[in-house]
């Protein structure tokens, strides 16, 4: 009975989702269209556990009623002696009393219960009745009002207490046949006693007795411990203790405890960390202050805070200040790691760290002053502040080459292909697009398109896919799934990536081939996507049961997922039709925050959650890893859903050629949403920023009593060292 | 294999395929591009004041929101007459040593495109308003008000612009607003966005993926009420506004206007096409419907539309009656010119 209440329970919540649905659909899209199929669809399927429950209870009592009858084909007498065989424990020595003291006993059970059947029957027929006539009334109706999602979802309400009805009334009608046929039982059974008091068989009562002693039988539970008293000879048992806590989330496992690496590099890779943290929080802090002014645009008025200025001030900080540290940071524990070596210069680190946080400050500064290079996005920081960047990435791949050239290692290993050729790429890709003696008219544009899919897809990807090829498996505790897809990932991700630039203008006045090229390449790209995401799915495959029991492998998780997602969506993008409907819109917004934060800021996460603790010896709070874990999560979603739904009623508004001012009111709503989902993920960053904190703050360590007391008794000089 | 195993082989293959890579689809393109382009004859140079407007539209981070260019498809014709070619952008060349060439082309438009806006919107008093607090005329808009463009005098000059903002906009500052150089700079930027017209006999491209022909008739002869509303609020409802009331002191009502209701249909059609500057208490009109290349349909549903509008009862017109007007005038004004 709790199951079917907990059934209902469901279905009614059911259709309450899907009215919600529905009437949300009627007014937003639908409109007046009698493309109603889908609806019914759903509600049908609401109801079909209902009218399941009812066949089966028809079934239940046609089954019933069929063995009455076959019971009732053979005489009374022919029974017995089964019954005599089926005897328990109990019943044998029932009989054996009755057999020994030959006593006569009556037994004697009527029960009248027909004046009741009798109600119950008129019940249900009356039920029956009824329930027709609720069911005709409203199929009654007029055709044209069953395709009005109203109307249907009041007939399948009005449905269920009929269901249910009829459900009541079929196991009503169940039991009265039970009864029915119980009361032939009884009769049997009185004729059984009988039968019973006059048998004389002396076979029988031994038969009888063996069995009883058959069925009396018992373990003594004892069977398999010894009577030794347990002893732990090896020591494997360490700190029982009987306290016994209530866990609400699963219980993580601790980060493995490694040899720890040289002082020099674990505060280099601490500060790189570090320093991103800190942009991470400025930027989306800032960037949170852009969300707020698409719902408030009247917030303040000052030159320097005004949306303009602040826009590139915010994807600026967030590119190079935090995912490039980051990444940087995370690579100076993986390019010598996999290389079983030392990194070559320590030094060298510091200075591209220094380098790389003045161009974030300049650039930050020269951004609100309005000064900007020319508006192309991800290029608005001057070539002079750009150039501290260059000579800091000049430095790390001559670090990272070195460190490379004296690895110990046979092979090189996935990750340094990705990685230092990633540096090599952006050095190309900067130097290009930042010389400052070309680039007139549209060689401008046909330039920011390569650096600003190149930025993206040569830096931060390729980097990052160098991250995940040694974090994943490094966490899975196994090896990669296939060294020949990543062969087949890194060509093709360089021969299609580099020529797809030009699809953020398709249709501008750009030569056509360019255009061409880049739809082509865009549609390339499934081939490196596909392949990586292969290679990292089945490098998963059969160990999902170790991502719930870690804190890293979910960020991990995410970031193959979106990988995946992302990619292919920015190949669906790129297509001419999707053009026409998406470019311009906030869609592109809303694709940018997927790729940028569901694999780089995801796999930045969970890397430095996998070596910090190493790093500092000290573990993050697991709880406030989760918050951490599903406030971005969730944030990310309110963000990007909403906001790409939106753009898209925005462009088929363009299409249609509606006034603009329109779309802008339209959009009102979803740039709300994007302001809520910014905020969740900004929260998420400063639980992240605590808990960085608390892996690597210096706090006052607890004494171990036993230690001390050792120290003591040494620098007593009663126990020599 | 090998090549993955040295690390003399494997980071040059992937550097020199790069570059290779880069070089055909990057840099040879942009350099054939460059020596390839030419401005279309009769491109205006930018005046001084115009390019120091241009370098205030690149730091304020304008091309955030607003892009500059048409593309050549149906749904970009309500940005421009024709679209964008290279020979558009081919006079533009570094911004300075420091600053790249800024073709400000952009890729997001939460606001409109800005390539011809010089033409649809280039009334002086509305711009400024529009700078001062864009919701002082658009009151739906969420662009960025750019009031330190300006300032507040007890008593401004003769030779002070002031801008009429309204009272509610002024945050309880007392004076007027009078628009400071930069804001007239920027002003005089966005006057001097233009579509340069093509070279007499030389017929622009043109706009691909066209709307279906069933919707275009439908909006011609069903709904010249439907028409009518949509071509007010992207050409006349930013001064006029939504509700036809206008703006105090700066433009004026179209509700219960003599010239929308009464009979002067000549006076109406040469307001719509050529503009008006007769009443001193109000802001000069541009000629929207000269700049935008209205046609008689257009015309028609628009003065139909005012004219049933917000209580407004005059009389309906026909296109057949609105074509002859607009004969009428363009004669005299090319009479007048002569």
């Amino acid at each position: 009975m709790k199951f079917s209440l907990r059934f209902i329970l469901s279905v009614i919540a059911l259709l309450l989702a899907s009215m919600c649905c529905t009437a949300q659909n009627a007014t937003n899209i639908l409109g007046n269209t009698n493309n109603t199929f889908g609806l019914w669809l759903l509600l049908f399927l609401c109801l079909l556990p209902l009218i399941i429950w009812i066949v089966s209870l028809i079934f239940k009592l046609q089954r019933q009623a069929f063995e009455n009858i076959q019971w009732r084909k053979k005489t009374v007498e022919n029974h017995f002696p089964e019954h005599l065989k089926n005897l328990d424990h109990n019943q044998i020595l029932q009989f054996l009393k009755l057999k020994s003291n030959a006593d006569k006993l009556e037994n004697d059970t009527t029960s009248n219960n027909i004046i009741l059947k009798n109600v119950i029957m008129l019940i249900f027929f009356s039920l029956i009745s009824v329930s027709q006539l609720h069911a005709q009334n409203p199929n009654a109706e007029a055709p044209a009002l069953l395709s009005q999602p109203g109307i249907i979802i009041t007939l399948v309400l009005m449905a269920i207490p009929i269901l249910l009805g009829v459900i009541f009334a079929l196991i009503q009608a169940n039991n009265s046949v039970k009864r029915f046929i119980n009361r032939t039982k009884v009769k049997e059974a009185e004729k059984f006693a009988g039968f019973m008091e006059t048998v004389h068989d002396h076979e029988l009562e031994k038969e009888l007795l063996k069995r009883q002693q058959v069925l009396e039988f018992n373990l003594s539970n004892h069977e398999l411990s010894g009577t030794q008293k347990a002893e732990d000879v090896k020591g494997t048992i360490i700190n029982v203790s009987d306290k016994r806590l209530v866990h609400f989330t699963q219980l993580k496992k601790k980060a493995v405890k490694r040899p720890i690496l040289e002082p020099d590099i674990t505060k280099l890779i601490l500060w790189y960390c570090g320093c991103a943290t800190f942009w991470l929080v400025v930027g989306t802090g800032i960037g949170e202050y852009l969300g707020i002014k698409f719902v408030a645009p009247d917030m303040d008025h000052v030159s320097w805070l005004s949306f303009g200025r602040l826009r590139p001030v915010h994807t600026n900080i967030v590119f190079w200040g935090w995912a490039s540290l980051g990444m940087i940071g995370l690579g100076y524990y993986v390019v010598p790691t996999v290389s079983n070596t030392k990194i070559y210069s320590i030094k060298c680190g510091w200075i591209g760290l220094v380098l790389t946080n003045l161009m974030v400050i300049l650039g930050t500064i020269c951004l609100l002053n309005g000064m900007n290079n020319g508006g192309g996005e991800f290029r608005e920081y001057i070539w002079p502040v750009m150039a501290l960047f260059a000579v800091a990435l000049i430095l790390t791949l001559a670090n990272f080459l070195l460190t490379v050239a004296n690895r110990t290692t046979e092979e090189i290993y996935i990750s340094n292909w990705y990685i230092v050729s990633s540096i090599i790429f952006t050095i190309i890709v900067a130097l290009t697009a930042y010389i400052p003696f070309w680039q007139d008219g549209v060689s401008e544009t046909i330039v920011q398109g390569y650096f600003m899919h190149s930025g993206v897809g040569m830096w931060f990807t390729l980097f990052t896919l160098g991250l995940l090829y040694y974090f994943i498996p490094q966490q899975i505790n196994l090896p990669i799934y296939a060294y020949s897809l990543g062969i087949l990932a890194f060509w093709t991700q360089i021969i299609f990536y580099t020529i797809i630039g030009t699809h953020h203008f398709v249709f501008a006045p750009l030569p056509w081939w360019l255009q061409t090229v880049a739809i082509v390449g865009s549609a390339g790209m499934i081939i490196p996507v596909v392949a990586a995401t292969i290679n990292f799915g089945m490098t998963f495959k059969g160990q999902m049961n170790k991502v719930s029991h870690s804190y890293t492998l979910p960020f991990f998780l995410v970031a193959v997922v979106y990988y995946f997602m992302v990619s292919l969506q920015g190949t669906a993008e790129a297509f001419k039709f999707t053009n026409l409907l998406w470019h311009f819109t906030d869609f592109t917004v809303a694709h940018a925050h997927l790729g940028f934060y569901g694999i780089i800021t995801f796999t930045l996460w969970g890397g430095m959650y996998a070596i910090i603790p190493r790093l500092s010896g000290k573990e993050p709070a697991q709880h406030l890893v989760g918050a951490h874990f599903w406030l971005a999560f969730i944030g990310l979603l309110f963000y990007a859903v909403p906001l790409s739904y939106g753009a898209t009623l925005r462009g088929m508004m363009w299409m249609e050629g509606k006034p603009f001012i329109d779309s802008v009111v339209l959009m009102f709503e979803f740039w709300l949403w994007r302001a809520i989902g910014g905020s969740l993920m900004f929260v998420a960053h400063l639980v992240f920023a605590y808990n960085f904190y608390k892996m690597t703050a210096r706090e006052v360590e607890d004494v171990d009593i036993k230690e001390e007391a050792f120290n003591i008794l040494k620098a007593q000089g009663k126990l020599s060292e | 294999m090998n090549v993955f195993n040295d690390h003399r082989k494997l980071y040059p293959i992937a550097g020199l395929l790069f570059a290779f890579l880069t070089y055909i689809v990057v840099i040879m393109p942009a350099f054939q591009n460059q020596a390839n382009n030419a401005p279309l004859p009769g491109t205006a140079k930018l005046s001084g004041d115009a390019h120091a407007g241009k370098l205030i539209y690149i730091g304020e981070g304008c091309v955030g929101c607003h892009s500059q260019q048409v593309r050549n498809v149906e749904m970009d014709k309500m940005f421009g007459s024709r679209p964008g070619m290279a020979a558009d952008y081919a006079n533009i060349g570094r911004t300075s040593f420091w600053q790249n060439t800024a073709t400000l082309m952009g890729t997001e438009r939460t606001g409109p495109d800005l390539t011809d806006v010089g033409n649809r919107q280039p009334g002086i008093d509305w711009n400024l308003m529009h700078l001062y607090n864009p919701r002082s005329v658009v009151a739906q808009s969420i662009m960025p008000s750019y009031e330190w463009l300006f300032e507040i005098k007890e008593n401004p000059s003769n030779a002070d612009v002031v801008v009429n903002v309204p009272q509610e906009f002024l945050n309880g500052k007392k004076g007027k607003v009078v628009a400071k150089k930069e804001a007239l700079q920027l002003l005089a930027y966005l006057q001097s966005l233009k579509q340069t017209p093509l070279p007499d006999g030389t017929r622009p491209f043109e706009f691909l993926y066209k709307r279906p022909i069933v919707e275009l008739k439908e909006a011609n002869e069903g709904g010249p009420q439907i028409n009518g509303k949509a071509l007010y609020a992207a050409n006349c409802q930013a001064c006029h506004q939504e509700s036809g009331e206008g703006l105090k002191g700066a433009f004026p009502p179209l509700k219960g206007s003599n010239v929308v209701n009464g009979d002067n249909l000549e006076l109406y059609v040469d307001i719509i096409m050529n503009g008006y500057d007769a009443r001193p208490e109000f802001g000069a009109m541009a000629a929207v419907g000269k700049n935008m290349k209205f046609d008689a349909t257009q015309v028609a549903a628009l003065i139909n539309h005012e004219r049933s509008s917000w209580g407004n009862t005059g009389k309906k017109v026909t296109t057949d009656e609105v074509k002859k007007i607009m004969e009428l005038v363009e004669s005299k004004v090319t009479a007048s010119k002569k």
